[in-house]
This record gives C-alpha cells, structure tokens and sequence, in this order.
C-alpha cells in the first residue's frame, strides 16, 4: 500500500508543480511558438523594454508596499486587541471578510465608492486599490500575529506592569519584540496577496492605476505571449523566495 | 489598558466597518432597487432581481456552479485524500512535503491559471508535443470547456483538502492499525474501515474549503472557460460592468453570500471548524 500512496504522491507532486516548471522553462525559448528552438533571454529584454508593463509592475509595488504596511500595523495592534480579551463583532466580520467571495467584495467595494463619488469629488485610482487592499489584508495578518500571540506567555507582561511599566511600555518593550517574527511573516504574506490580487483590483482601478495582474490578465486573455512567460516566471521565482523565507520565520 | 485596547482594536473596526460591512450593506439596498434606463439604480424598492433569480437562464447557471464546485471538490478529495495519507505517515520529512504542496499556492493565482492556458491551448504545449510526435493530427480543443474549468480550479484549490486531511491523519495511532492487523484485516480493509472514518472530520473539513472558493470562483472560469464555461461570479461581474444592471448583480452577489455563509453556518454548527 505504501507503494501505490508513494505512486500517486508523485503524480500529484508533478500535477502541482510542472505547469509553473514548464512556463519558466520557456519563458528562455528563442521562439516565439510553443516548440523549443534555442535558449535566449530575449522576452526578458521585451519585459524590460515595455514601458506599460514596466509602469504597472511600478503601481503594484507601490500599492502592495503601502497596503501591506497599513494592513501590518492595523492588523498586528488589532490582534494584540483581542489577545486576553475577545472582541467578537470584530473578530466575526474580519472572519466574514475572509470567507466572502472575492468578486462580491469587489463589485460591493465599486458601488460604495461610486456611491462615495456623488458626495465628493474622488476618482477610481491608487488611492481606491490601496484602501481595498488594506481592507481585505487586515484578517491576513490578524490570523498570522494571533497565531504567534497564543504561544506567548502573557505573564511576561504582567511581570513588566508589576516592576512599573505602564500597558503601553509593556506592549511596546515586552510583547512587540517577541512578536517579530509573526509580523515579518504576515507582512510578506499580505504583500504576496496584495501583489497578485486581479479581481478586487481590477474593478477598483482607475486609468491611472493599473497593476502587474491587470497587465498579464489583458495579455493573457488575448492569447499567449512569451512576455507573459518572462514576467510569470519572474513572479514565481521571486514570490517563491518571500514565502520560503515567510515560513521559515512562522517554523522559529 | 481599556482605553489602549480601545484604540488599538480602533483603526481595524472602523476599516473594516467602513469598506466591508458599510459596501455590503449598500449591495443589499441596490438589490432592493430598480435599475435606471442609463444604468444607475433608483427608486422604486421591489424584489425583482430576486425574482429574476428563479429565470430558468440564471437557475441553470447556478446548479452549474454547484455541479462544477461538486465535481472540483470530489477530484480534489480522489487525490488529495492519498498525498494527505502520504504525508501523514512519512517517516520523516514532512514539513517539507507539507510545504511542496503550499509552495505552489502561494504563488499568483493569475499566473498559475495562465500556466493552464500554455498547456492546454490549441497551439499550447501539449498539443504541440502530441503533434510532433505524429499522435494527433489536428490538435485537441482543451481549454475554453468546463473540463477544464474544473481542472483549474482543482489546481487552484488541492491544498485547501490536503492540509486539514494530513493534519487528523496525524493524529491518529499507528496501534489502532496494528490492532485491525491482528485481528486479520488487510491494508486495504484497515484503510477503509479505520483510516478513512478517523479522517472524517478532515475529510469534511477540506471539502468545505474546496467547494466554497469553488462555488465563488471568477477568474478560472474566466480564464479557462472563456465565456463557454460560466459560473454564478462571471455573471456577477457582467452584471456590474457590460450589462449595468446592478440591482441584479447585487441579488446574485448576495445570493452567492448567502450560499457561502450558509455552508459555512452548517459546518461550524456540527463543530466541523475544530478539525482545523
């Protein structure tokens, strides 16, 4: 029986992990097509020299930049709100929030915000897709933090109020450093999240914000295109190094 | 400490107040409302996009979803059940083959759907392969059908039924096995008989993961369905873009919710959550 698990381990294993191999490794095709002709760098050079994916990789590093730091902090004293005493609306609708498809948070997000639009003169831009992106991140990183605050000794704390420490000095001395490693974790997690997220986004933007997804998902429904392997892989690679580097902080 | 608790629960209550709950609320008065002739929502309040709802073009894209959910949900347990298995009883190492299943989820979604449309395009890389090596002749349409919808929504969502498996099968105790061994069960039937109602609580936990992204599911169908395959989250998104008529979409976008909540409502009641 071992054999046949061990068996199907693999097909599954391969199943997971080809299609991303596969990409990568044609993303150094020197043709065009799907068959393989020579090695070459040169969608990597077409990446670099397009102006509107170069621009779009620009807002989406801003946008997960920001939002994940926004989302961090909120998301890292919220948790730390809710640590010995529980504050259960909050934690409902952060639980709510996670669950709800993520079209219907978008579509829900743009009728509010057009809503928002006949009061004050705003646009769809930057501004819209951050404060979305810090929203649905917030129960992310609360998630994470919480995770680490439940192996923590709260009498540490109160050993520091005892020895005259005020609350704030106790979260900020005693509970905050120890809690490093979570936040690390969550905040590359949201910008991981952040960076990738179509959907919400998508329908959130302005003209002026347009962002890397945005860009391949375009690309990509019009057929495929080696740029769009170049960038993918890149993507993966890259991503791939912060979750690595994400779960071993988690494992301390 | 209350008034520094109160402002550190602050700014995540009045965000999430402010641009989830106040947005859904708004969803839920526009279903309530009639569509505009330019589009836009207004007065007077009725109930029909619910109504239209029960149009049989509307019902048949629901059951659809359902049944596409269903049939991702069941493929994801067929594989998902022996790699957790797998896992579980590894001599060592399993951190890492834990992590070999995460590591792909964690990178963009887009990007691993887009991978799909490599491979299964016409002129994608297995129809390539398959016609080089003289084994078809013209290629094999792939993509743009529900098939595969559903394999790209498996892809997506496989992880979601292996960790929760993989972490009841942990822990049970290899003696009850050894156990069934004397008393004259082979693998197979110990398998059956102890394993798999052991794993129960997993089981049921994993597939409530998988089928509630599923049900929900925009991009996939999107992507690999090409307008061909559709789900109840496509035609939310047309309803609140090319179609303008809000007030539908927002009916569907609640329904949809309330399917999920549902489900999730069920699950919690039976105490399903404490297998996680």
């Amino acid at each position: 029986m071992r054999r046949v698990l061990g068996l199907i381990a693999i097909v599954v294993y391969l199943f997971l992990h080809v299609p991303l191999l596969v990409l990568t490794v044609f993303s150094f095709n020197s043709s065009r097509f799907t068959a393989w002709e020579g090695f070459s760098l040169k969608w990597y050079a077409a990446v670099m020299a397009d102006h509107r994916m170069l621009e779009s990789t620009w807002n989406s590093l801003i946008i997960a930049f920001v939002a994940t730091s926004a989302a961090t902090a909120i998301g890292t004293l919220a948790a730390y709100g809710m640590w010995k005493r529980k504050a259960p609306v909050l934690e409902g609708s952060l639980y709510l929030s996670l669950v709800t498809p993520e079209i219907v948070t978008g579509v829900s997000l743009l009728a509010f915000f057009q809503w928002l639009f006949h009061y004050m003169h705003i646009r769809l831009g930057m501004h819209t897709v951050i404060l979305a992106h810090v929203t649905f991140s917030i129960a992310f990183v609360v998630i994470v933090v919480s995770a680490r605050l439940k192996t923590m000794d709260a009498t540490l704390e109160e050993a520091a109020l005892d020895l005259g420490a005020n609350h704030w000095q106790a979260f900020w001395r005693v509970t905050l450093p120890s809690l490093i490693p979570g936040i690390v974790a969550a905040a590359l997690l949201t910008f991981t999240i952040s960076f990738d997220d179509y959907v919400i986004t998508s329908l959130v933007a302005g003209v002026d914000s347009e962002t890397l997804p945005m860009v391949i998902y375009g690309m990509a429904r019009k057929g495929v295109n080696p740029t769009v392997n170049a960038i993918s892989a890149t993507i993966v690679v890259l991503i791939g190094v912060l979750i690595v580097f994400a779960e071993r902080l988690q494992q301390e | 400490m209350n008034r520094l608790r109160f402002w550190f629960l602050f700014p995540a209550r009045a965000l999430n107040g402010l641009l989830f709950l106040i947005p859904l609320g708004i969803i839920v008065l526009y279903s309530f409302m009639t569509r505009g002739t330019y589009g836009g929502q207004g007065s007077p309040l009725t109930i029909e996009s619910y109504q239209r709802l029960f149009d049989p073009l509307y019902l048949s894209i629901l059951l659809r979803s359902f049944w596409i959910a269903g049939i991702s949900t069941a493929i994801s347990l067929l594989f998902g059940f022996p790699l957790a298995l797998f896992i579980a009883t590894a001599a060592k190492h399993r951190g890492a083959y834990l992590n070999l299943v995460m590591l792909p989820f964690w990178t963009s979604f887009l990007v691993r759907t887009y991978a799909w449309m490599f491979l299964l395009r016409d002129t994608g890389l297995i129809n390539t392969v398959l016609q080089s090596f003289g084994v078809i002749g013209e290629p094999i349409p792939m993509l743009y059908n529900d098939a595969a919808v559903v394999l790209g929504l498996v892809y997506g969502y496989l992880p979601f039924m292996v960790l929760p498996i993989s972490s009841t099968l942990e822990k049970v105790d290899p003696a009850l096995l050894e156990a069934a061994a004397d008393l004259g069960a082979t693998p197979w039937v110990a398998l059956w008989k102890v394993i798999v109602p052991l794993a129960m609580p997993g089981i049921v936990a994993g597939s409530v993961l998988v089928f509630i992204p599923c049900l929900g599911a925009y991009l996939t169908p999107d992507l690999l369905g090409g307008g061909k395959s559709i789900m109840i989250g496509n035609i939310v998104q047309n309803q609140f873009t090319s179609a303008r008529d809000w007030p539908f979409g927002s009916a569907l976008s609640l329904v949809l919710t309330a399917l999920v909540m549902g489900l999730l409502w069920i699950f919690v009641k039976k105490g399903g959550q404490k297998a996680l």
